[in-house]
């Protein structure tokens, strides 16, 4: 990091496109419904990133992150993703 | 055997992927290790023409680097699947199967937890017209879909499969379908 460097958060979620089978949502759905937990139609398990980057300004962080996104949190086969800038 | 971090490969005439749980199976099967140094050349290999297979957790980083068409993703009943597999010969017109009979069924062990086969409506369709399915499952294990347990490249010079052929080498290991999968690549050098 230099001197002319800032701080940028975000968070950046990963889900399953439609259509992408997803067992491990479809159990933690069963057993809300088996444990009477509520009455759910569906469930979706996905990933959460917490990343920190350090950049000139907000634009480079977003071009960054949109990268990271891109060639390697998500396969575009079955996943896609959004991100959002979080300030701690 | 060439490690993971260099960046150029030496004069081959075969690329081989093992298997292998690579980075521990860490974000998706195969994700970390298709950014290795070493992978660019093997993209460069393959955009020569250059033969390669990919088995399992090889196939996995194969698709990953979007040599081959596809995503690899947990089998539909979670488990980790070993079993001797009954599979289906569905091209016999690659460097790899050439030595079986079309739709032919042999046997060849597979040992995953990410074999399900997963390719989207419009995109399998032009697998299939390519004639990219190389593998089906006899009796699907883990919910691929149109029961794919390998597929080529448009060029036909790049395999990915789940199943493990190099466990299939010896009449002692219960099958010898792996080795005619050898052999057909030394016919065909």
């Amino acid at each position: 990091m230099t001197i002319n460097e800032k701080v940028f958060k975000f968070k950046v979620e990963v889900i399953l496109k439609k259509g992408v089978l997803d067992p491990q949502g479809e159990a933690i759905k069963q057993s809300i419904n088996i444990n009477s937990l509520g009455n759910i139609l569906d469930v979706k398990q996905g990933k959460l990133f917490e990343i920190t980057a350090s950049s000139k300004n907000r634009e480079q962080a977003i071009k960054e992150v949109e990268r990271i996104c891109a060639d390697l949190l998500t396969n575009s086969v079955i996943e896609e993703f959004t991100y959002y800038e979080v300030s701690e | 055997m060439i490690w993971h971090k260099e960046t150029t490969l030496p004069k081959v005439d075969l690329v081989v992927l093992p298997g292998g749980f690579s980075y521990g199976d860490y974000l998706r099967c195969g994700a970390i290790a298709a950014k290795s140094p070493i992978m660019k050349a093997v993209k460069n290999f393959y955009e020569i023409g250059g033969f390669i297979i990919g088995i399992c957790n090889g196939f996995q980083i194969l698709t990953e680097t979007k040599i081959l068409p596809g995503a690899l993703i947990p089998n539909t009943n979670q488990k980790f699947i070993c079993k001797d597999q009954d599979l289906i010969v569905a091209n016999n017109k690659t460097f790899f199967t050439s030595n079986f009979e079309l739709n032919k069924t042999i046997s060849i062990p597979i040992a995953h937890h990410d074999g399900q086969y997963f390719l989207n409506g419009p995109e399998i369709e032009e697998l299939e017209q390519n004639e990219g399915i190389v593998l089906k499952y006899r009796d699907n294990p883990n919910g691929s879909i149109k029961d794919i347990a390998g597929v080529c490249s448009k060029n036909k010079r790049v395999i990915g499969m789940m199943p493990h052929p190099e466990r299939a080498v010896d009449k002692e290991l219960g099958s010898v379908s792996g080795l005619r999968m050898f052999e057909s690549v030394i016919s065909n050098f």
